[in-house]
């Protein structure tokens, strides 16, 4: 269960979050956690094979605990429960759903639980918050550490006690004797205690038709601090004696510094200013002097030729970078592509594209850094805490023991905030300030220098026969990644190929990452098939499809839709699409009205269908299935990456068009819960299908077929 | 020359350039960091505060131009204690996710209020059309503002 999204027919990790971690060991000794979180008990979360002989008992003496351990909690001797775990929160709330495993397995109230979250100096390793992976494994973990703690404790009372082990019952924080009467809180049970405990993959929890937190739509733990504007984001943060920073940016992408003067800016008042190879910054007791500041720094920059905007597509399909290698290890095969199309009765070919987009997370990159003894400590919004640590040790030449990253709960990612840029500047400027330095960046540095989901083609090739079940399907990828480059249809003859290529703007994870560029292509290729062998989408669909989850949610979908029940109105349409990654199952049915005369296209409805297994907290579900379609119904309109010669010629939010309220449709969401199976990650997988459903709805709208992403940035003509 | 204003009810006397922008003022110097930049355009809205009563964009208002006015911030809204109608209506709402835009929603949405203690939803939509959540978290702002007119937020100060 645990590395269900490692199953053996994923064609490759998505290479975007191929960030190759180091072989890290994290190695706590008892000592240590004892001094610094008080007596009481640890059980810790220790991956195979090093577990095998450590799952026995709680463990004595000074010795360390296992490698790799990912998770682990502290009940203190004031019952204080404190988990640890290298997840970011990132507005996906799952501060909220671990309390809720932990609270359920553990028998205490969710109030008394603290989530310590991505702090390299306290928490345990992890790779980063990406790939919807928190809530099928860290919870999972949790669920268990939580649930060896509550038999730690029963141990303890029936030892102290001398009473039979079975007859205790833990509820509400407490151990119960109900034969005796006897009760003791979990705080009195751990006191004088220094117990350590390892565990395993093998400890049994609660199965989610007996769940009563988790399954509860609980609400976000921490949100009176959020409507109070109390809680602190990393760009809120104030320490003693802090200045602001700013950075030089180059003009454009690929220019390289030929001269810089400072003087101007460093002669202002309070203001240093640093030049350390290409690196040009300043910092300031106030934003506004550090803006001042930068703007007085006098540079020369030498520009290097960059691909044009305009050739973009033509650029990715003719810069392969690994044509032999990679790209074809990557790839699926089944049959032969040639043979299926040959036995077609329908053949069709298409390109579809996709632009560059911006994650354009409302809080911008930010961090304060603060030197102190040759030791680093830097609190940013990352979703890679202990890869941002790796970036920082490299780069000032410290050991990673030196250096400590902390992040608050942060203000969105979207998968945007991989890397730490402005951790790195404000350390930088710290370092060369003697004092605890902050950087935000601009919203302008965000839309330039952060990295964008990659844009891409995609080629199709296909084909049906006369029985109207699929026999050919070729796909090709050309930059925009391989996450759910696989279809979900049943086709005897294929050909799936991910190809990396150059490319013009710095370009990562996103949201879903490729599955959106992937699945619009698929399900439109999809749609196309369907109108030209005059089939109902949906029904062509199901005919092709024997994945039972996702035909469930397709149905799901359609019916509370009315698929086919009702005719579109004059200038609406209707479309669907579905489709599965990270675990979760998604389809969308969307009713889209173009305006006259404006010709503005919005999506007047969208109704979606996801199943993620056991759903952990319905409420919070419903609301990233919301935000996914109206995150999703941005890069499926309008939203787009303008650049040329290296540079982004709309960095701003007046001039990149994001949703807004007049285009958040009539929402609605059909979760199917299914108990019996493992809870899946949830951020991400509900953008896939959006934008394929409105390309079909605007087909069916107009009668003409759009293949590139935005479909109608300027809305469409009469 | 220093600068006078009254923010969240106490008079503020205030040494500093009368171009940096409110917004600046309020986060680095007077530790109120509840407004947020997010564009530093008034395109988001994550900056709003209420002039005299006001929704506006603090990032774009200059401290200069603010003597002796009345600011309030999203910290302001709870008095003693006690929510604003529209941060429990938030809360009840889920109307949240990273929550980074809430602070300005809270204070555009109780803006709107005192113009109109019930406005329909057409309304609601308009007033926070220039305010960004990214999350995508709207029809559940719209229905904590209904809500929170529903729970009398007009009596309440802000």
């Amino acid at each position: 269960m645990a590395d269900r999204d490692h199953a053996p027919d994923l064609i490759e990790a998505e290479r975007y979050e191929l960030f190759a971690g180091p072989a890290y060991r994290f190695e706590v000794h008892r000592r240590d956690f004892f001094k610094v979180l008080g007596a009481g008990l640890v059980v810790a979360f220790a991956l195979p094979p090093a577990l095998a002989q450590e799952s026995g008992g709680a463990r004595r003496g000074g010795e360390a605990l296992p490698g790799d351990v990912s998770a682990w909690l502290h009940i203190g001797e004031d019952g204080h429960v404190a988990v640890y775990t290298g997840k970011a929160e990132v507005g996906q709330n799952i501060r909220t759903s671990l309390s809720q495993v932990v609270a359920e397995e553990l028998r205490v109230p969710i109030g008394s639980i603290t989530l310590v979250m991505a702090d390299t100096a306290v928490t345990p390793f992890d790779m980063g918050t990406f790939g919807s992976r928190t809530t099928p494994i860290m919870a999972a973990q949790l669920r268990k550490v939580a649930a060896a703690a509550r038999e730690l404790l029963k141990d303890l009372a029936a030892q102290r006690w001398s009473v039979d082990r079975g007859a205790l019952v833990a509820r509400a924080a407490a151990v119960a004797h109900p034969p005796s009467g006897r009760s003791a809180g979990y705080g009195e049970l751990s006191k004088g205690q220094t117990l350590v405990k390892a565990i395993g993959d093998d400890v049994p929890t609660t199965p989610a038709d007996r769940w009563t937190v988790a399954g509860q739509s609980v609400p976000k733990v921490d949100g009176r601090d959020v409507v109070t504007g109390r809680h602190q984001y990393t760009s809120d943060m104030n320490r003693p004696g802090m200045v602001y920073g700013r950075v030089l940016r180059a003009p454009s992408v690929g220019a390289a510094l030929v001269s810089v003067d400072t003087r101007a800016a460093a002669a202002l008042p309070g203001v240093i200013a640093v030049r350390d190879g290409d690196f040009v910054g300043v910092a300031a007791p106030n934003s506004h002097a550090a803006a001042e500041a930068i703007g007085a720094v006098h540079a020369e920059w030498k520009p290097t030729p960059q691909p044009s905007g305009a050739e973009l597509f033509e650029y990715l399909r003719k810069n392969p970078t690994d044509p032999q290698g990679e790209s074809a290890r990557s790839g699926y095969t089944a049959g032969s592509v040639e043979s299926g199309r040959a036995a077609a009765a329908t053949r069709l070919d298409a390109t579809y594209t996709v632009a560059y987009i911006a994650h354009v997370p409302l809080e911008p990159r930010a961090a304060v850094a603060e030197w102190q003894d040759g030791a680093l400590t830097v609190w940013t919004g990352t979703q890679r805490p202990f890869g941002v640590r790796t970036e920082l040790a490299e780069a000032f030449r410290v050991p990673e023991e030196k250096v400590r990253v902390v992040v608050p709960d942060t203000g969105s990612g979207y998968g945007g905030k991989h890397t730490g840029e402005a951790a790195i500047e404000a350390a930088r400027l710290a370092k060369a300030a003697g004092r605890p330095v902050k950087v935000v960046w601009t919203r302008e540095e965000e839309f330039t220098w952060a990295y964008f989901r990659p844009a891409g083609v995609i080629d199709v090739k296909s084909g049906v026969g006369a029985d109207g079940k699929l026999t050919a399907w070729e796909f090709h990828n050309y930059n925009s990644g391989a996450s759910g480059i696989r279809t979900p249809y049943d086709v005897p003859h294929q050909k799936i190929e991910f190809h990396a290529t150059r490319y013009p703007l710095r370009q990562g994870s996103y949201r879903g990452l490729a599955a959106t560029a992937n699945h619009f292509a698929r399900e439109s290729h999809m749609d196309e098939l369907a109108h030209a062998l005059g089939q109902d989408p949906l029904e062509f669909r199901l005919k092709n499809l024997s994945d039972a989850r996702l035909r469930a949610v397709l149905q799901a979908a359609a019916e509370k839709f009315g698929w086919g029940k009702t005719k579109a109105a004059p200038e609406r349409g209707f479309g669907l699409a579905c489709g599965v990654e990270k675990g979760g199952y998604v389809a969308t049915c969307a009713e889209i009205a173009v305006a006259r005369p404006s010709g503005e296209v919005r999506v007047a409805r969208a109704v979606t269908a996801f199943e993620c297994g056991a759903i952990v907290n319905p409420d919070h579900l419903r609301n990233q299935v919301e935000g996914s379609v109206v995150m999703g119904l941005g890069g499926a309109l309008f939203e787009a990456v303008q650049f040329d010669a290296g540079e982004v010629v709309n960095p701003k939010l007046s001039l990149y068009r994001v949703p807004r309220f007049s285009d958040a449709p009539v929402l609605e969401t059909v979760l199917l819960d299914r108990k019996d199976l493992p809870s899946a990650g949830a951020g991400e997988t509900p953008i896939v299908a959006l934008a394929p459903a409105v390309a079909g709805a605007l087909f069916s709208a107009t009668g003409t077929r759009r293949r590139s992403l935005p479909l109608a940035p300027k809305g469409i003509s009469a | 020359m220093p600068i006078d204003l009254i923010v969240n009810g106490t008079r503020r006397r205030l040494e500093a350039d009368p171009q940096r922008s409110l917004l600046t003022v309020l986060r680095e110097d007077l530790e109120l960091t509840g407004a947020k930049y997010g564009c530093g355009e008034g395109q988001c809205g994550a900056c709003t505060v209420l002039i005299e009563g006001q929704a506006t964009r603090s990032c774009l208002t200059k401290l200069g131009a603010l003597a002796g006015k009345s600011v309030t911030t999203i910290e302001g809204l709870e008095t003693s204690g006690q929510l604003h109608p529209l941060q429990q209506a938030f809360l009840d709402a889920g109307a949240m996710q990273c929550g980074y835009c809430t602070a300005g929603m809270i204070v555009a949405g109780a803006s709107l209020l005192r113009r109109n203690p019930d406005p329909e939803e057409p309304e609601i939509r308009k007033a926070l059309e220039g305010n960004v959540c990214r999350c995508g978290t709207y029809a559940r702002i719209v229905a904590a503002v209904r809500a929170a007119a529903g729970m009398g937020a007009r009596t309440t100060r802000g």
